[in-house]
């Protein structure tokens, strides 16, 4: 069982994603699939996360399962020394399925192996987050009808991001092209770029927002540039407002266009954006529900 | 007379192995990755000798035991050009370098500090990704290291 885990988006194979995104269609038809029938699910978040607590367990629920857990680690033995090893091995004696969120890097595969049940990856530091990008796949392929030979235009902190860097290894099964655009300081890193390469994935780098990427893009994915990553604050408030989008950037942009954005936003998005259909990140959130009943039945091995 | 007999002690083993060109540096590193110090038979380690092709270099002979391949190959992160030979009745019956293999466990340190390896009490285990550079990835954080950021556990 424990090799079902799901901890980082490349553990699924080409077939592994297509079979979830069938699945999470099938979810979005008719979420409510008594499924998890008996079944106790764990959602251990050691670190809050509201949003993707909560959409977790909405599709524990809409499956028919019941949850328990912790939504801070405060209030848990954590505080009191035990180890991580110590509560996964725990939970995993009480319930069928472990939904884990934790602030260190790698330890949702530390997890993985020291339990008897299957483990899912909800964001381990800043590591890992494969229902993030299961979700995003799902937008992208709802909104395009497939997922082949796409025009991918990444825009912020291409350097940190992790939701990015998942997105490029998930999207390198499907002959993208990749339009990065970042400021210098947040850059995309090397190893990505030799990734793309050894894939021979065609990629090119932009330090400018210019309407010229955005009318070339099939999906627009917008990140957070944030004030913490860097070190020279003069440097920040030059750039922080060249990556926003405004709505008029959008007037010459392909009719298939959809703005994506993890969420949360602060100003990276006009918020005069929200109301052009090509605003997709609050539609984006809700296919996460489905993305992660489809993820969930496939750990468990839940045929539909 | 004494001194000699030692010497000849020293230099002939009838069986064991030998891993010679160790940089001096990394001497009793490998002697803890060997976990040498467990072990009962005899022992003779040798240090800041000549070298012509590494400077100074360490030695370790290590009578009746042969140390599987696998296992020597661990010390290839601190000692790529050692030299390992297999003695069987005085004679060299097998001589190789060692080859770093394809992970390593508890050998390198994650230099992540918010890593889980550095968190909790657990052995790390790293991935070769590229065997001429010496570039490897943590199991556990991802994140890739190169040859001159690796430190040891």
């Amino acid at each position: 069982m424990r090799n079902e885990s799901l901890v980082s988006i490349t553990d699924y194979s080409k077939e592994d994603i297509l079979e979830v995104l069938e699945n999470a269609r099938h979810f979005e038809e008719n979420p409510n699939r008594r499924l998890l029938e008996g079944k106790v699910v764990a959602t251990l978040f050691f670190e809050p996360s509201t949003r993707t607590r909560l959409s977790f367990e909405t599709a524990v629920n809409r499956l028919g399962g019941r949850v328990i857990g912790f939504s801070d680690a405060s209030t848990t033995s954590s505080t009191k020394g035990e180890t991580l090893k110590d509560t996964i091995m725990m939970v995993s004696n009480y319930v069928d399925l472990i939904i884990m969120r934790h602030y260190l890097d790698g330890a949702a595969r530390y997890a993985s192996e020291v339990s008897c049940k299957p483990i899912i990856n909800a964001g381990d530091g800043a590591n890992q987050h494969p229902s993030q990008t299961m979700l995003d796949l799902y937008s992208i392929y709802k909104t395009q009808g497939k997922l082949d030979g796409l025009n991918i235009t990444m825009v912020g902190d291409l350097k940190y991001g992790r939701t990015v860097h998942s997105l490029i290894m998930a999207m390198s099964h499907f002959s993208p092209t990749f339009h990065f655009v970042a400021p210098d300081e947040l850059k995309i890193p090397d190893d990505y770029k030799k990734f793309c390469d050894s894939k021979g994935i065609k990629y090119y780098e932009h330090d400018e927002f210019t309407e010229e990427v955005i009318n070339n893009a099939d999906i627009l994915y917008m990140t957070r540039v944030q004030r913490e990553r860097f070190t020279d604050l003069m440097v920040y408030e030059k750039v922080k407002d060249i990556y926003t989008l405004h709505n008029q950037m959008l007037e010459n942009s392909k009719p298939n266009l959809r703005v994506l954005h993890p969420l949360p936003r602060v100003n990276e998005i006009s918020t005069d954006v929200d109301d052009n259909p090509k605003a997709y990140y609050f539609e984006q959130a809700k296919n996460g529900v489905y993305a992660r009943q489809a993820i969930i039945c496939k750990v468990l091995g839940i045929k539909l | 007379m004494g001194e000699l007999k030692k010497e000849l002690k020293v230099a002939a083993l009838e069986n064991g192995t030998v891993i010679d060109h160790i940089p001096s540096d990394k001497l009793f590193k490998v002697v803890e990755i060997l976990k040498l110090s467990d072990m009962d038979k005899s022992i003779t380690i040798g240090n800041n000798l000549i070298s012509k092709r590494i400077g100074k270099k360490g030695i370790i002979k290590i009578a009746d035991t042969f140390i599987e391949e696998e296992e020597i190959n661990k010390i290839a992160i601190i000692a790529p050009k050692a030299k390992i030979n297999i003695i069987r009745n005085y004679e060299v019956t097998e001589k190789h370098e060692v080859e770093l293999p394809d992970e390593l466990h508890g050998i390198i340190k994650c230099n992540n500090p918010k890593c889980i390896t550095n968190n909790e009490p657990m052995q790390t285990v790293f991935y070769i990704q590229d065997k001429d550079s010496v570039r490897v990835k943590c199991k556990y954080c991802e994140q890739v290291i190169n040859r001159e950021d690796i430190k040891l556990t």
